[in-house]
């Protein structure tokens, strides 16, 4: 059964994987059919930076994703501790509240945003009400469920007595959560942070209703580009994006391995200390 | 900090960018292009019968494939040593960061009529298959795409499952299929539910896949509703139809949580 399992994991990662060879190796096709093999080039890198079209337009991305989480961190981390404060009853229905950007398809999400952005456009007589501000609210208002949902378990584990006890020695209430809580939930606001801006940075579903011509994100441009012949600079691009978040992991879990070993090392040591002192 | 007034902005802006568009698009279901009352919409839903029954089953067999498959690999990478466990979540969840459209294109490079899989069949000397533009390629599509949102939780769940509970049952008698069927399955059914859901929701409202994958015999419900915003423009049908296709996902979560026994929704 194990080896089964192990045989059977290895397998179906492999499966997570074959798109991206496939990609992979289109982004170094000399002819544009992925399908077809023309000979090896890095042709289709230098289109990428010459052309100076899908660079500004990951830009717009990165300028979205990030603006969204901050603002969606803020926002969702204020909200989280006006929520810890409330009694169970409340509690349950602003989490009910919460849940439904989640539970609803994004389809629907997309939808009802484009319709309020429309409706809003009639009311200020804007004829394109579209653009950069839309795509952004519903960007915020997506994210802000990941950013509770991350920060508001740090803070019912947090101990109250912290808190407390920060406030006993002179702090006022605003010291107190700068100085105290605040370093508690951090690990949930980091985390709440960075699923914004993966989210965010990926969504095209909700973008899709909500953007405008003059402000377009890489996932819409590939929708629209996809409905045309395809142009292997895309690969390109994607390629040199997965290899700089392989990169990055990567390096991330070599760091996280060696606080490990240090960890245990460390721990190691003390016990170690500690016997010879018993002798 | 203990103030309920900091949560004020929050419900404010949930209140303006996510329960007003839903009252919106509940106005949009009832009414025609000239704002008047009709129960026409909603009367011509009944011709979308079939889409949505494609959607829902297509969603389903996805979901069912993706519990399958992931569930050998959530608990092969929950039994991990605590690195191993990083390294293998790592692999998991990396594909999802490159976006969903372009992993569907490379799927459409693989099984196109002269694509990548054909180019190797005809080369063994035998006839090209029929791979896209089906019901299978579709649910392939899903699967590869929602995969990770069911090893996620499983994962999580399992391996949360305190070893000692398996001892004990182990100490107990129980022969290794019996901890797994008496004890590991049962302590793992949040995670089922919660990733069932999380697959089956974006399966089923997907446009994306079917568009590319299938053909005009997989039209999706979500191609119908994008189709009515994008191309023929009669929000009103497309409201009435993301109104049925909302209170669809929610009788499935409510199914599903009936299943795990408490009361909160599945999520993340």
């Amino acid at each position: 059964m194990k080896t089964f399992n192990k045989v059977f994991t290895v397998v179906v990662l492999l499966f997570l994987y074959v798109p991206m060879i496939v990609l992979g190796a289109a982004s170094l096709n000399a002819g544009t059919d992925p399908a077809v093999w023309k000979g090896l080039t890095l042709f289709n890198y230098g289109e990428l930076f010459r052309d100076g079209v899908l660079l500004p337009l990951l830009l717009n991305s990165v300028i979205v994703a990030v603006i969204s989480s901050m603002l969606a961190t803020i926002l969702g981390t204020m909200a989280s501790l006006g929520i810890h404060a409330m009694g169970p009853r409340m509690k349950r229905t602003v989490m009910g509240v919460t849940n439904i950007p989640l539970t609803n398809p994004e389809i629907v999400t997309g939808v009802s945003m484009a319709l309020l952005f429309a409706f809003i456009g009639t009311l200020l007589k804007i004829s394109n009400v579209l653009g950069f501000v839309t795509l952004l609210i519903a960007h915020i208002t997506f994210n802000l469920p990941y950013v509770i949902l991350s920060v508001t378990p740090k803070l019912s584990q947090m101990d109250p007595d912290l808190r407390e006890a920060a406030l006993d020695l002179g702090c006022t209430s605003g010291q107190a959560f700068f100085k105290v809580v605040i370093h508690e939930i951090m690990p949930g606001i980091i985390s709440g942070a960075l699923m914004s801006f993966t989210m965010s940075l990926d969504d095209f579903v909700i973008s899709y209703f909500v953007y405008g011509p003059n402000f377009v994100t890489l996932p819409v441009e590939i929708y629209n580009y996809t409905k045309k012949p395809l142009q292997p600079k895309i690969y390109a691009l994607f390629t040199l994006m997965f290899l700089v978040i392989l990169l990055m992991m990567v390096l991330m879990n070599l760091l996280e391995a060696r606080d490990d070993r240090r960890q245990s090392l460390a721990r190691r040591a003390l016990a170690g200390r500690r016997e010879r002192a018993a002798e | 900090m203990r103030n309920k007034t900091l949560a004020a902005p929050y419900l404010v802006w949930m209140a303006i960018f996510t329960v007003i568009p839903l009252g919106i698009v509940f106005y949009f279901a009832f009414t025609d292009g000239t704002g008047a009352f009709t129960l026409a919409n909603i009367d011509n839903i009944g011709n979308y019968l079939p889409i949505f029954v494609k959607s829902v089953w297509l969603a389903l067999v996805s979901s069912i494939i993706c519990l399958i498959i992931g569930y050998p690999v959530a608990y092969y990478i929950a039994g991990r040593s605590h690195r191993g466990q990083r390294f293998l979540y790592m692999l998991v969840m990396l594909p999802m960061c490159i976006s969903f459209l372009l992993r569907t294109m490379a799927w459409v490079a693989l099984l196109d009529d002269t694509g990548i899989l054909n180019g190797f069949i005809t080369a063994l000397g035998m006839k090209p298959l029929p791979l896209i533009r089906t019901n299978a390629a579709v649910v392939l599509g899903m699967v590869y795409n929602y995969l990770p949102y069911m090893i996620m939780p499983l994962y999580t769940v399992i391996m949360k499952i305190d070893p000692r509970l398996v001892e004990a049952a182990q100490d107990l008698g129980c022969s290794n299929p019996q901890v797994f069927r008496r004890v590991v399955f049962p302590l793992s059914v949040p995670g089922i539910v919660s990733g069932f859901t999380m697959v089956f929701v974006p399966a089923v409202s997907t446009f994306y896949i079917s568009q590319k994958l299938g053909s005009s015999g997989t039209t999706l419900i979500g191609d119908v509703i994008e189709s009515q915003f994008k191309t023929a423009y009669n929000p009103n049908l497309g409201a009435a139809l993301s109104l049925v296709l909302m209170l669809l996902v929610l009788i499935c979560i409510g199914v599903m949580n009936r299943f795990s026994g408490d009361g909160e929704v599945a999520t993340v």
